[in-house]
């Protein structure tokens, strides 16, 4: 299921998070960002969570305040998608404890690297939640112990 | 606190030691910054405040500072997000790639992903650092490593790197093998070439238990089977792929709970979903493959909770793989059904989906899906537009002669009801299927009229020839169809195609009109005033567009011929002469012109049109070359309804000339007449056409054919002294010789004379001569002197040729004749082949 992109962003259209698996320039990005974002918070209340752009077909969720969309090739399964999603923010919430928008706003970069062990290059990398949470702990703890480690005084 | 900031704070202790021996303060935490900018009100304090962090950033990283270089960066990417400019901490994150602390790199290779990007020379200097990392001793500098790469590695990155990455994949730990099978995927699609490479890492792949490399593995193997088809003769082969496939799926199905994959009640449907697919690919066109997954795919259509969104996606992807590969008719109908009953579901998404997929296989299983009309006709009724629009399409899709009445009824009622961008698709698709199955004349014209009537600013311009044409040839209904037409006029005149339509018919069956005599319902009594007063009506009306109103003013001229008050017509028509629309004014002038210096020939001009043939293939957009024009010479022939028409039905010789039972209907009358060297004939002179050119031609824009020649300078010039004329036929008393002449105006056309004289003792009446030339040539034929032949070469029939001859290909031409001698009527084929050359060289 190749994901073209995945973007996280709050019900007043500020971005939250975007994570792009195909190479887009600056602008590019800017316009696929300004066009979904307007396109999904246009959507009436009770719509279904397909929408088709471009070549594309666009699958959103509405978390809290948070909006969840991603980009998809035509002949994927949209209905997984939404699965997919659904477990990004399964793992979100385990890491930050019920999480809020307030969590992905002040830790935008844990946000980044939870995807980064959920997803790759547009694929589902690992479907075990357990193993996923598994990582992410022994990355932090890595960090901590390489800080004390290799963080020696300048002086 | 986050352990990011536990790094830093430690950091910061010894540096605020360190700082107070030098003047620059510590740069301000990643979460202070994000505080603060969060307490501006306005956009432009928040720019005031991010201008200054990012100066103060700048020459932090001027200075070359190592130890906060991370938390600048950090703080870099959270004003990117922001929508701020961030390129010059693209070279500062790869420093950070290059440290050895692991926060540098976490954060380093995540900038890099967002702030690069591989169109930029500079991405190019991290391969290195990479390369590096894909062999550090710890596994999640690796995994950073592969995770980079495998998300926006560029193609030279990817060739540089795809040893590393392919040695990754054979190892035993499953952490990066899973990374590393992804990484593959990657490289595959942007360097394929490359995938022979990984095929020995393949080998055992599948012999994992662990889900998160099988998952990646499958990806993987999906990429290879889809790019190339020796691969995936190979997997299906050699490999024994399906199989084994089948085995894992039928694994995740029978075994118990497994709480680390488990979703609701499904275990691991990421990985069977992605199964599904793979066995898609494997199973198409391959019986023996198909076969063997047969079995497991009916398993999982029966056995798989419906009750929640996970279990329907996994049912729809096998929806999707029965109906791909060769399955047997009965998991077909399985299919189908499970499609049906999604239909069925209150949830949204899953009758869009199963909409979406029903279209795709009402081609292929058209019965099956009849069998849920009713409910997709339903979904018309539906509240959501991305439903409706598919269940439109389908509804369309499933139409056919039996159940077009019903439908039909269905479909009405949504275009009475659907928003406005649906309306031009519903009616266009409407026409399209009252074409085709229509019961009755009466039912399809009474179709016609209920969507012109409702949707008509919506329809489309090319139906108005279309319906014209359908009208002329329902010749039983005339006056039930001119009557309905003019009562649509009375309540409403701002729908333009439909008071185009409506004019056209009143113009041309007024006469039924006021006669007072209906068919099909109740006449209703009309005056010829009535009449024309609503015609003026439609001329001066601010609604009616210029093409209406042309149609309007022609439609008062033929009533000319119709109805008594002509002298009423005749001021209408003076009027309009001085019309500001210049359209309008030309074509007053010239009915002006048709009553005072041609009024012999008005009746016959102006009387009704024949029934006109229309091919399936060519629709309204084929130009047709009329024959003749409506008024004799100065004058071009401008009825805009009489030469659409002809385009719309490319009244083409070849249903004549093919020896058709159709009677050949279209006389040369001085009336507009359509005789085309149109696609079809130049296919019946096969073996005459020259160049090999499949392609219809495009005819020449009339205008600037028409005026070649045509206008107030004489007709032809003589410069063509010197080109002898030939016999083209001589049969049965029947001779026709052809003259030439070369145009002056345009050396490419070639100008014939038929002078077509008679021997025998009576008359030949009804006299029509039509000609074919090959694809390369283009032929306009103008109107004969008459169609009668005096006996006893008495007089001649003579008739103007031109061709246009472009590539100067040798002139060939086949020519047909109709005519009636002696109370008979004949009608000949032949070839002329022997042109001179001076003729078309």
């Amino acid at each position: 299921m190749k994901m073209r992109f995945l973007l996280l962003f709050s019900r007043q259209g500020k971005l939250r998070l975007q994570k792009w698996f195909t190479p887009l320039v600056e602008r590019e990005r800017k316009k696929v960002v300004r066009d979904m974002t307007l396109m999904v918070l246009g959507r009436p209340p009770r719509s279904c969570n397909f929408l088709h752009w471009k070549d594309l077909k666009v699958v959103y969720k509405r978390y809290a305040s948070l909006y969840f969309c991603c980009g998809l090739d035509d002949k994927d399964n949209e209905l997984l998608a939404l699965e997919v999603l659904h477990r990004y923010v399964e793992l979100l919430d385990k890491y930050f404890g019920n999480v809020c928008e307030l969590d992905i706003i002040f830790n935008f970069e844990k946000a980044y690297f939870i995807l980064d062990e959920f997803l790759m290059g547009g694929e589902v990398q690992e479907t075990s939640k357990v193993t996923v949470a598994k990582s992410i702990e022994a990355s932090d703890m890595l960090q901590e112990t390489m800080e004390e480690y290799m963080s020696k005084p300048a002086f | 606190m986050s352990f990011l900031d536990a790094g830093i704070e430690f950091a910061f202790s010894f540096d605020q030691l360190y700082d107070r021996l030098q003047s620059m303060p510590a740069p301000i935490r990643l979460r202070e910054l994000i505080r603060t900018i969060r307490t501006a009100r306005t956009q432009a304090e928040e720019r005031e405040m991010i201008q200054k962090e990012c100066a103060a950033i700048r020459s932090s990283f001027r200075e070359e500072d190592h130890t906060y270089r991370c938390r600048n960066v950090a703080k870099l990417l959270y004003m990117h997000m922001l929508g701020y400019p961030a390129h010059f901490g693209q070279l500062e994150c790869l420093k950070l790639i290059a440290s050895q602390k692991f926060t540098d790199k976490r954060i380093g290779y995540l900038g890099a992903m967002l702030l690069l990007d591989e169109r930029q020379d500079v991405h190019l200097l991290m391969t290195n650092c990479i390369k590096n990392d894909l062999n550090h001793s710890t596994q999640y500098v690796q995994g950073l490593a592969l995770c980079t790469l495998g998300c926006m590695g560029s193609a030279e990155m990817c060739r540089d790197l795809a040893g590393e990455v392919e040695k990754l994949l054979k190892t035993s730990n499953s952490y990066l093998r899973k990374k590393a099978a992804l990484c593959a995927v990657h490289v595959i699609r942007k360097v394929p070439e490359l995938m022979e490479m990984f095929l020995p890492a393949t080998k055992n792949l599948l012999s994992e238990k662990n889900h998160g490399v099988l998952h990646t593995s499958v990806v993987l193997l999906t990429e290879m089977c889809e790019r190339s088809p020796d691969m995936l003769a190979h997997f299906r082969k050699n490999e024994k792929l399906v199989p084994q496939l089948v085995r894992i799926l039928k694994n995740l199905i029978m075994s118990g709970y497994s709480p680390e994959h488990d979703v609701s009640g499904i275990s691991d449907p990421f990985l069977q979903v992605r199964i599904l697919r793979l066995l898609r690919i494997l199973g198409r066109n391959d019986d023996d493959s198909s076969e063997a997954m047969n079995d497991i795919l009916a398993q999982v259509a029966t056995n798989t909770e419906t009750s929640k969104n996970v279990g329907n996606a996994i049912l729809y992807e096998t929806v999707l793989t029965i109906m791909d590969i060769k399955s047997e008719s009965g998991l077909r109908v399985l299919a189908i059904n499970i499609l049906g009953r999604f239909l069925l579901n209150n949830d949204k998404n899953i009758r869009y989906v199963a909409l979406t997929s029903l279209l795709k296989t009402v081609q292929t299983d058209h019965n099956a899906v009849q069998r849920h009309r009713s409910t997709i006709v339903d979904c018309l009724k539906d509240l959501d537009v991305s439903i409706k629009r598919r269940a439109m399409e389908l509804s369309f899709a499933l139409v056919n002669g039996n159940n077009i009445r019903g439908m039909m009824k269905e479909l009405l009622h949504f275009l009475d009801s659907c928003d406005p961008e649906f309306k031009a698709d519903c009616a266009s698709g409407i026409f399209l299927a009252a074409e085709k199955y229509a019961p009755s004349k009466r039912w399809h014209i009474d179709t016609i009229m209920r969507v012109l009537t409702t949707a008509g600013s919506y329809v489309r311009d090319d139906c108005v020839p279309n319906l014209i044409q359908l009208i002329t040839n329902s010749v039983e209904i005339h006056s039930y169809t001119v009557q309905r037409l003019y009562k649509a006029l009375l309540d409403d005149i701002s729908q333009q195609p439909l008071v185009q339509v409506s004019s056209w018919c009143i113009g041309e069956y007024g006469d039924l009109l006021v006669s007072g005599q209906c068919e099909e319902e109740e006449p209703i009594q009309v005056t010829e005033d009535e009449v024309l007063d609503v015609l003026e009506g439609l001329l001066a009306s601010n609604l009616s567009s210029p093409v209406t109103r042309g149609y309007a003013l022609t439609a008062v001229m033929k009533l000319s011929t119709r109805f008594s008050s002509v002298n009423r017509i005749k001021k209408v028509v003076s009027v309009y002469g001085s019309s500001i629309d210049v359209e309008l004014q030309q074509r007053a002038v010239e009915y002006n012109a048709l009553f005072k210096k041609y009024d012999h020939m008005r009746s016959a001009l102006l009387e009704r049109m024949p029934i006109m043939e229309k091919t399936a293939t060519n629709g309204p957009t084929e130009m047709v070359q009329t024959n003749g024009e409506a008024e004799p010479s100065g004058l071009e022939s401008k009825h805009p309804p009489s030469i659409t028409q002809p385009a719309s039905q490319a009244n083409d010789l070849l249903d004549l000339l093919g020896g058709n039972d159709v009677a050949p209907v279209i006389q040369t009358t001085p009336a507009a007449k359509p005789a085309s060297a149109g696609g079809e004939l130049l296919d019946l002179l096969g073996d005459l056409s020259l160049s090999g050119d499949p392609a219809p031609q495009v005819p020449v824009s009339q205008p600037s054919f028409l005026l070649d020649g045509v206008s107030s300078q004489p007709l032809f010039n003589d410069v063509a002294a010197g080109i002898p004329p030939m016999t083209a036929y001589n049969k049965n008393g029947l001779k026709i010789e052809f003259t030439f002449e070369r145009s002056n105006t345009n050396p490419n056309i070639a100008i014939i004379t038929i002078h077509a004289s008679n021997h025998t003792e009576t008359e030949m009446t009804n006299f029509v001569f039509q000609a074919a030339v090959p694809k390369t040539f283009q032929l306009q034929l103008l109107s004969p002197s008459s169609n009668v032949i005096p006996a006893l070469n008495q007089g001649a029939v003579t008739q103007v040729i031109k061709i246009l001859n472009p590539q100067k290909h040798q002139l060939r031409m086949r020519i047909k004749l109709t005519y009636t001698h002696k109370g008979s009527p004949l009608q000949d084929l032949a070839e002329v082949n022997s042109f001179p050359p001076q003729s078309w060289q």
